[in-house]
């Protein structure tokens, strides 16, 4: 079957000749039109419509968007809201949010202005992060022309709201990804995940106050949530999985590169195969991490079972190969991944698997913020067997002691870090076993003079 | 280790312009200036270079706070330094889809280009000149467009050793 | 209480309502607002933490307090189901949790040992043992090392670490009092906290990240404060140590005596650390009423005098420009026999607010038996300046019992003792624990101008020296007996060391002069004593040493006249 054409939403005018993105051409494209029609509404209703739209969050995790915003009731607490666009897109193998930022930033500030103003903010944060020096600029010159429009600012549209946004940078660290990072570092503290509970964003987030982080795409999505009405959103997409999603396809694919569909509407060996022209140099599929660098590895040739609703409600039991999995929230966690930030990054047959999880395992063991001490401690050490399994200093004892290393971080952390270190390290070493043994088997074991602790 | 005291460092006059943009910086933040850190701490590097003990103890009373919980975020973040890299600073990302993608050799290219061959323990190596530093940085965020690097702010996507070559004249 | 805390984690309201919950099979009663760590410490169940301090704010950072929890399952009717044992059913959560993070609500379950536990403990010590250096032999923390305890109760046998380790910083001086070991630091946070929430200053921090997580200072604002010292004892490894005391004595050789610090008027409550007569360390004691579980550095360090060189270590008597030892008896004999032939009004005592209840009321009873308030007397008042954490402004420990026996008039009346002498008015001064001089403010002139001088301290001096009789005393460590600080409390002073050389617990000194000049003792011990101070003060009667206790009692708010 041919995939599906795509479903430009988000991703409308992206690339699109002619496109600028100055606020002229914004306007000419119908831009904040939507931003007056929700000031028409009232911001419990624009709530409801996201609830409506069944709308899942795009950074990650996939919670749903109506019901955090729904754990915000601003006519029952005293204290400010606060909403932060979580623009540290940092999950290795993600490049959906840059496109947002570079070439359409007026759609996230229309998106952003509507998630405020349903949810009674009106002081409010783009933490965007410091490798996006332009995307900063862009997004500060995109603020300063919609607060000239008066599309920002003190008595937005006559409509009597007031609101301001800045930029704030990081400055290369992804546990800022992490909300309550993230929440930390806009405070100018070492950005430390919090403990949860008590310290739920909806309740006790910046400066302790509640406060609503979401990702870039997701505040985009609000604009066309509020352009078709949430029932209508929904019908795009699959049930519990509505709306477009923006997929990012990297690695051994000839045509890697951005792309948006409808959630669901299309397999992965369509995105792999159709979309990007399949696997380049002739070669073969060995391998696909579908969500983003801590997503749980796919191997090529594996059967998973899954439960496939029919029409009339019931479920059946289905085998499916790694090609038939459709690109959708809950399938991918069925299969025992996720769909995480839609990136998707294919690993060819060429490729010593080893090393790629040595990579990827450096980029944690480099990542972890260091608070807790499962994360801290075993992400480098993790690093430290890959690296040495990947350049021939392997014992077979390290497959068994790698997965041990993960399953002792994961679950045991302050943040969600601990998952996405140990996560793909779990995952190669069980769908890669003979691989890595054959490393650990010819390995020569630990040199002795390593370097010095890195 | 890095988080120690530079005594020898220059110390830089600062300009009323300079204090005038950072206050300005600050009144972003209504509720906590301490949430200043990062911004006046990139605008420090973006003006000076890098981060002296100076740019520390500076920030730190300009926020009202102990210059540790400045020296904190200094040596968190890696974008900011407490010594001088080259004038153009390549960052060559180094995860996943870019190491697909050739980033170790490109990254190798450089440094054989430069005649660099030592590093410092964050993996930054500076040409003899001065000019340029090389280093490898995380995702950058383009995996579909591997290999990636940034020299100073400028992004540049699907680097081939031929581009390389030609950045280093164009950056001359 | 002196010391301020938001974050009293161990301590619950008193009208807390109780909640039902399952620790380890067994359903307990316990008071709201406990978290899972406090709670099953109430039911005798250790939870190992390294990172949760019941006084701190809660970090959550080391996991070894996870434990296995549950809630009431709940039936469709949104009530708990109840189970055959007439008690709710648990759902247990599959995920472990932070003890110390988790409060404890009606009807939860917790495990503080079950194999999940277990094997959260394992992992978390072998985490932590990685890149720390075993070299516990030469780690000044060995013996009250929490990454030493742990690791035999819960850890790994053995290392499956064959990695290098990741080396950092050694033997950092980050402040006067206190060296820091970053390969030692476990990163728990405590000391960060404490300096943070405590003592409001927040020089402490973490610089780097990840594994490399250094803690530090920065060079320019140490860690200098009066109470950095307290981060030595917080942190659970050896990573904080005192200069003062690191790699003088083996902390399992020290002998632990519960006593109170006579530094300033809070009586903070102590340990005293010695071996063989020798005072190695004073550490803080909890006592919510008064210190909580913290003591300033001044307090802390100033114990040293006790061991100095000057001190005075036998009775001795001046005769013309000779002075030489002499036995204690002769010495109570010769003062009595010079002492009698003045009249009161020629007799002057400066006593000390460093004294205890029981030597403050044997001295007022000699005083009687000189001629009672005819002899002109005081104490010498000391003040300081309050620091709103634990420093009291009055810098003697027991000024309140200074007054309760009368011995003092707030300094009022050493003027009048000081134009006394000098007009010759007065022949005798007896000079307790103050030094006339140094202390009271006399001038040496004054001094030679006496017919009999009587000195009564620990370390020599110009006025020891032309003392006509110079009676060495015991120190705070040497000694029993009370005080009541300023805030009206009653506290006991123990015993740790000997006297030194021949001298002599200053109650027993007191004892025998009074006895020698006025005849007749019924007093021998200091319970005795006690039980005498008991029955002449309506505020302490029913009282005896024992009654005390080791947190004290509060006898005299209205005592608390002192400021604080």
């Amino acid at each position: 079957m041919p995939a599906p054409a795509e479903y430009r939403l988000v991703f409308k005018h992206i690339d699109e000749p002619g496109y600028t993105n100055d606020i002229e051409c914004y306007l000419r494209h119908g831009g904040y039109e939507q931003l007056k029609k929700a000031f028409t509404m009232k911001g419990p209703d624009i709530v409801n419509e996201v609830k409506a739209s069944g709308l899942r969050g795009r950074g990650g995790a996939g919670f749903a968007c109506g019901v955090k915003w729904g754990f915000i009731d601003p006519t029952k607490n005293t204290k400010p809201v606060y909403l932060i666009c979580n623009a540290d897109e940092s999950e290795p193998g993600t490049f959906k949010d840059r496109q947002i930022i570079h070439k359409d930033p007026h759609q996230l500030i229309e998106g952003m202005v509507i998630a405020c103003y349903a949810n009674n903010v009106h002081l409010s944060y783009i933490y965007i992060r410091g490798e996006f020096p332009l995307g900063a600029k862009i997004l500060e010159k995109a603020i300063a022309e919609a607060k000239a429009k008066n599309f920002l600012g003190k008595n937005i549209l006559g409509s009597g709201y007031d609101l301001e946004i800045y930029v704030h940078r990081g400055a290369g660290a992804y546990i800022c990804g992490e909300e309550t990072g993230l929440i930390e570092s806009l405070e100018g503290k070492r950005p430390y995940p919090r403990i949860k509970p008590p310290y739920f964003p909806a309740v006790l987030g910046l400066y302790m106050c509640p406060t609503i982080v979401n990702n870039v795409e997701t505040l985009c999505d609000v604009k066309h949530i509020i352009a078709m009405g949430g029932a209508n959103y929904a019908k795009i997409g699959k049930p519990n999985n509505t709306g477009t999603r923006l997929i990012g396809v990297s690695g051994d694919v000839a045509k890697p590169g951005y792309y948006e569909f409808e959630v669901g509407s299309l397999t992965l060996g369509q995105l792999i195969n159709d979309v990007c022209g399949g696997i380049k140099n002739g070669r073969k599929l060995q391998a696909v991490i579908p969500g983003g660098s801590s997503s749980k590895v796919l191997r090529a040739g594996e059967k998973y079972k899954i439960k496939e609703k029919q029409a009339d409600g019931s479920m059946i039991d289905k085998e499916i190969g790694l090609e038939d999995i459709p690109m959708d929230f809950d399938t991918m966690a069925a299969v025992g991944s996720m769909s995480g930030s839609g990136g998707v990054i294919v690993i060819d047959d060429s490729r010593d698997i080893v090393s790629c999880l040595a990579n990827l395992s450096e980029f944690y063991a480099h990542e972890s913020c260091g608070q807790c001490t499962p994360c801290r401690e075993g992400s480098l050490w993790m690093k430290k067997i890959t690296r040495r399994l990947a350049d021939g200093h392997g014992r077979l004892e390290d497959v068994a002691l790698l997965k041990s290393v993960a399953d002792n971080i994961a679950g045991r952390t302050i943040c969600a870090m601990g998952e996405a270190c140990s996560w793909p390290v779990q995952s190669f070493v069980a769908k890669f076993k003979n691989e890595f043994e054959a490393k650990g088997r010819a390995g020569k074991g630990p040199a002795v003079a390593a370097t010095n602790g890195h | 280790m890095s988080a120690t005291c530079h005594d020898t460092q220059d110390h830089v006059e600062l300009k009323p312009e300079f204090v005038a943009h950072a206050d300005e910086l600050i009144s972003h933040y209504p509720v906590s200036k301490r949430s200043a850190s990062l911004p006046l701490l990139h605008f420090w590097q973006e003006t000076h270079g890098y981060i002296s003990n100076q740019a520390v103890e500076w920030i730190a009373g300009k926020l009202g706070l102990n210059p540790i919980q400045i020296l904190e975020l200094v040596t968190f973040y890696p974008m900011f330094r407490q010594h001088p890299a080259g004038k153009f600073q390549i960052k060559v990302c180094r995860t996943l889809s870019c190491q697909l993608g050739g980033a170790y050799e490109l990254r190798e290219h450089f440094m054989k280009k430069l005649g660099i061959t030592k590093v410092d323990e964050h993996g930054l190596g500076i040409s003899a000149d001065g000019k340029f530093s090389v280093e490898f940085v995380e995702c950058l965020a383009s995996c579909g467009t591997a290999p990636v690097i940034m020299v100073n702010d400028d992004f540049y996507e699907g680097v081939s050793h031929t581009q390389a070559d030609e950045l280093l004249q164009k950056y001359n | 209480m002196s010391c301020k805390n938001p974050f009293n984690h161990d301590i619950t309201p008193a009208d807390a309502p109780l909640l039902n919950v399952q620790v380890d099979g067994q359903w307990v009663q316990l008071p709201r607002g406990l978290n899972v760590v406090e709670a099953a410490k109430r039911v005798g169940k250790f939870i190992p933490h390294y990172c949760y301090h019941p006084k701190l704010s809660i970090s959550g950072n080391c996991r070894m307090c996870l434990i296995e929890m549950g809630t009431p399952k709940m039936g469709p009717d949104r009530k708990p189901i109840i189970g055959a044992d007439g008690k709710p059913e648990i759902g247990w959560i599959p995920r472990p949790q932070i003890g110390c993070a988790t409060m404890i609500s009606e009807g939860m379950g917790i495990r503080t040992d079950s194999p999940m536990v277990q094997d959260c403990r394992k992992g978390v010590m072998e985490f932590l043992l990685i890149n720390h250096p075993l070299d516990c032999p030469i780690c000044d923390q060995a013996g009250e090392c929490k990454l030493q305890e742990f690791s035999v109760e819960y850890g790994n046998e053995d290392s499956r670490f064959v990695e290098q380790k990741v080396h950092k910083p050694k033997q950092v001086d980050i402040g006067e009092r206190i060296v820091l070991d970053d390969e030692r630091c476990i990163m728990c946070s405590r000391c960060i906290r404490f300096s943070r929430e405590m003592v409001n200053d927040d020089v402490l921090g973490f610089t780097q990240r990840g594994s490399h997580t250094t803690l530090a200072v920065h060079p320019g604002k140490r860690l200098d404060n009066n109470y950095s010292l307290n981060t030595v004892d917080i942190c659970p490894v050896g990573a904080l140590t005192s200069k003062d005391f690191r790699f003088k004595m083996r902390v399992w050789f020290l002998k632990e005596t519960k006593s109170i610090c006579t530094g300033c008027a809070t009586g903070c409550n102590i340990l005293i650390g010695s071996r063989e007569n020798v005072v190695h360390r004073l550490t803080p004691r909890e006592n919510e009423l008064v210190n909580s579980e913290w003591m300033c550095d001044q307090g802390r360090l100033g114990f040293h005098y006790i061991h100095a060189e000057e001190r005075l270590l036998q009775p001795t008597a001046r005769v013309n420009s000779t002075t030489l030892p002499v036995a204690w008896d002769d010495a109570f004999a010769q003062i009595r026999d010079r002492i009698k032939s003045y009249k009161p009004e020629q007799i002057a005592i400066i006593g000390s607010a460093r004294m205890t209840n029981e030597e403050l009321f044997l001295l007022a009873e000699l005083r009687a038996g000189l001629g009672g308030n005819a002899v002109l007397t005081d104490v010498v008042p000391r003040t300081g300046e309050a620091d709103g954490i634990l420093r009291s402004a009055d810098l003697n420990p027991n000024t309140a019992g200074a007054k309760l026996f009368q011995i003092s008039n707030d300094g009022k009346n050493l003027a009048a003792i000081k134009d006394g002498i000098e007009s010759g008015r007065i022949k005798v001064l007896y000079a307790l624990h103050e030094d006339p001089v140094g202390d009271a403010g006399l001038s040496e002139f004054a001094l030679a101008k006496l017919d009999l001088l009587i000195t009564q301290k620990l370390l020599k001096s110009h006025s020891t020296d032309i003392a006509h009789f110079s009676l060495p005393g015991a120190s705070f460590a040497e000694k029993r007996g009370s005080m009541i600080n300023g805030a009206g409390r009653l506290q006991r002073l123990n015993k740790a060391i000997a006297t030194p050389g021949q001298t002599m617990d200053d109650f027993e000194i007191l004892l025998k002069l009074r006895s020698t000049i006025t005849g007749g003792n019924s007093l021998h011990t200091i319970e005795e004593v006690f039980k005498a101070v008991a029955a002449s003060i309506p505020a302490l009667s029913g009282l005896s040493l024992s009654k005390v206790g080791d947190l004290g009692v509060e006898v005299a708010p209205a005592a608390a006249t002192v400021t604080t």
